[in-house]
């Protein structure tokens, strides 16, 4: 909730402050004043500053929530409590009698932190030390140097002078026990009791995120130039996505190689539409991730396997795209090309393929990005090498830095690949769309 | 026999609902080499229907066109078409578009180049050869189709429309030009238009089609075509002959289109 509202605040603040600075600098022209139709998609341009504030704010509040290095530490988060506190607690010995004893507690960043020194005490109940790792809780065994113990029925009646009342004994006819467990609230941290009646200290845990849920961003990135030298899981970070990339490639390339002539024999000739049209149209909407188990059965969690099913998970995309590229051709541009004289087969070569041609990289776009979907999730599934491999066997290891470092790689490469199929799209065919 | 015969043409087309339409019913016409006809008509009296026959892009259900003494088959470059709009190839340069036709025929490259280059001077395209059609205004891009339709050489020239989708000016531009190149170049032109003024304007010889079945229903021979060549085509709208047959035109599809409403109303 907070971070929610966090990043609320900072969307709202960011859009006035960079509001106001523009009203500010911004020459009134023409351009500033021209009113456009409310809700026109094309006359909303995608504001730079807002995208550059929005990626900020991803790494700021990633940064903030752990702790990060990156920021300076104003801008952290309250982390975790590290250091000492005490507190008294009340004991009642089974006659009756009560004497106070001191807690003293200590929360240690690292693994050899020492219990802190505590002065004995006197009475029957002594003094106790415990020491806490960070982000855990510790229990007490506070009668372990008392005169009585919670065996005899001793009892702590109050913490910090504040009574409670917890016995651990009294259970009902199921065993359970009857009395609710009191929380006591003491400086840096909350009390309260385990079931066997010992003490439960708490230290208080700040808003920051433990790494093993979000490691700060630095440490994706250590782990990255660690593994991106030394390997994981006996490859390299870039035999990694390799196998990967390869994958998609060779799997799309005989998707396209296969279906691109498929989706033109749909489109010019009814015999093969009616015999293709209700398998494509059947296996089209089976999300490939369907297949994995199959293909597995078939072809085992090799190279072939993972390659027939990115060439399943192309070939009706591709198909699809050439079939309505080709039926998409407009009819007087098929009587024009006749007219001036044009044969069957100089139609097809010059009028009927170039007319495809955006919908077949439309296609191609979409194919290439379900590829990599798929890739990623079958190598999840099964697989010795690749992304979707090395962030799955992290994940076991609960090696969160390696699960983001992947999930951030898998994001780059795939945002990549649509950037290069819109690029070779605005090269290749600049008609697309001005028919 | 030289020239264009239209003979007996009749066209029905069935609907998927077991119905018919009768498009056009027993239509006779003679074209002489060079002449130049408009069609009028109200919409859906068949003109394109006829214009896409006489193409070759439809075999009608009786009767047959005759070019030159042979019966048409199909489509052929002798019988080149001008579309109103969205016709050109939008992959290819204003120069490969005009281009289209000769490269088909396997012509020559410097003899294609020099077709092109001397159509594109005719229609005022030369500096926007290397460019794409879509870079093109609509006026440009039916000067491309004219010129691209030309390249070819083609004995007939059918319009559907080709100017309709123009604004005022380019469009009285277009009709000189049109008007410049029948000239010119001598060919047969059929040209269907909503506009009676273009009609009168353009056509040597003018027919009006009746719907339901679509037939021929006037005839004119009009002087106006040969009056506009190289001449001002305002001046020629104020002949005082044009403003009679103009009115006289309107009329008759004004009282065309009452019918149809009214039938449509009936039948309801
Ligand atoms: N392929 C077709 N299938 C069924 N009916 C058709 C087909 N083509 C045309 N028609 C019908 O034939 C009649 C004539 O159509 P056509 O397109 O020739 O009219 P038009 O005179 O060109 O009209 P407009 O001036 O609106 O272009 C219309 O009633 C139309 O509905
Ligand atoms: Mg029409």
């Amino acid at each position: 909730m907070i971070p929610f509202l966090l990043y609320a605040g900072i969307f709202i603040g960011a859009f006035y402050i960079v509001r106001f600075i523009h009203h500010r600098t911004a020459i009134q022209d023409y351009t500033s004043l021209k009113t456009v139709t409310f809700g026109d998609e094309s006359a909303v341009r995608s504001n730079r500053t807002a995208s550059i504030i929005s990626i900020v704010t991803i790494f700021f509040m990633w940064g903030t929530f752990t702790g990060s290095v990156l920021l300076p530490s104003f801008l952290h988060m309250p982390g975790p409590y590290v250091g000492d506190g005490q507190f008294e607690i009340t004991v009642q010995a089974p006659d009756g009698t009560t004497d106070d004893a001191t807690v003293f507690w200590r929360v240690s960043d690292t693994e050899d932190g020492v219990a802190p020194d505590a002065p004995e005490g006197d009475g029957a109940a002594l003094n106790d030390s415990v020491l806490i790792r960070k982000y855990r809780s510790g229990q007490l065994r506070w009668d372990k140097n008392d005169a009585t113990s919670r065996k005899d029925g001793a009892l702590i009646v109050a913490i910090n002078g504040q009574p409670v009342k917890f016995d651990h004994n009294r259970r009902d006819a199921n065993d359970n026990i009857i009395d609710t467990k009191p929380e006591v609230q003491v400086e840096n941290g909350t009390v309260t009791f385990t079931d066997k009646g010992a003490l439960s200290i708490s230290p208080s845990k700040g808003m920051q995120m433990e790494p093993i849920w979000l490691p700060p961003p630095e440490a994706v990135w250590y782990r990255f130039i660690e593994i991106a030298s030394d390997g994981y899981q006996g490859s390299t970070l870039l035999e990694h996505l390799g196998y990967s990339l390869f994958r998609v490639i060779v799997g799309f390339f005989f998707g396209a190689l296969v279906g691109i002539p498929l989706g033109y024999a749909m489109g010019l000739s009814d015999w093969f539409r009616g015999w293709f049209d209700p398998i494509v149209e059947f296996m089209r909407p089976v999300p490939p991730l369907a297949l994995i188990p199959l293909v597995i059965i078939w072809a085992g969690i090799g190279e072939v396997g993972k390659i027939i099913l990115l060439f399943l998970a192309a070939l009706w995309i591709m198909a699809i795209a050439a079939r309505s590229g080709v039926s998409g051709v407009s009819i007087s541009k098929v009587h024009a090309a006749y007219s001036l004289g044009a044969n069957k087969p100089q139609i097809m070569r010059h009028v009927i393929i170039p007319n495809s041609l955006p919908e077949i990289f439309t296609g191609a776009r979409v194919a290439m990005g379900v590829c990599w979907g798929t890739v990623v999730a079958a190598e999840l599934v099964a697989a010795s090498q690749g992304t979707g491999m090395m962030i799955m066997v992290a994940s076991k290891f609960q090696l969160t830095d390696i699960v983001i470092m992947g999930i951030i790689l898998i994001g780059i490469i795939g945002f990549g690949i649509d950037m290069l199929m819109r690029w070779a799209e605005r090269v290749l065919v600049p008609w697309k769309g001005k028919g | 026999m030289t020239g264009l015969s239209i003979e007996n043409l009749s066209m029905r087309f069935d609907l998927p609902d077991g119905g018919h339409v009768q498009a056009l019913k027993d239509v006779s016409l003679h074209l002489k080499e060079g002449e130049l006809l408009s069609v009028l008509g109200p919409s859906g009296c068949g003109k394109t229907t006829l214009l896409n026959i006489v193409a070759g892009f439809l075999a009608p259900t009786e009767g047959q066109i005759v070019m030159n003494g042979h019966t048409v088959q199909g489509p052929d470059a002798e019988r080149g078409m001008v579309f109103q709009q969205g016709a050109l190839f939008e992959w290819m340069s204003v120069r490969e578009n005009v281009g289209f036709g000769p490269s088909m025929k396997g012509m020559p490259k410097l003899d294609k180049a020099e077709i092109v280059d001397h159509l594109l001077d005719i229609v005022g395209l030369q500096d926007f050869k290397e460019k794409a059609v879509y870079e093109l205004s609509g006026g440009m891009q039916q000067r491309v189709s004219l010129a691209r339709c030309l390249a070819n050489d083609p004995d007939v020239i059918l319009m559907d429309e080709p100017l309709g989708a123009l604004d005022a000016l380019t469009r009285e531009k277009m009709q000189s030009l049109v008007l410049k190149l029948w000239k010119e170049t001598g060919k047969t032109i059929i040209l269907i238009t909503h506009s009676v003024e273009e009609a009168l304007l353009l056509g040597e010889r003018l027919i009006v089609m009746a719907p339901r079945p679509g037939r021929i229903h006037k005839e004119y021979q009009l002087p106006f075509a040969d009056m506009g060549v190289g001449q001002d085509l305002r001046d020629v709208k104020k002949h005082p002959e044009f403003a009679e047959r103009r009115e006289e035109i309107l009329g008759m599809i004004w009282d065309m289109e009452e019918e149809i409403m009214g039938r449509t109303e009936a039948a309801q």
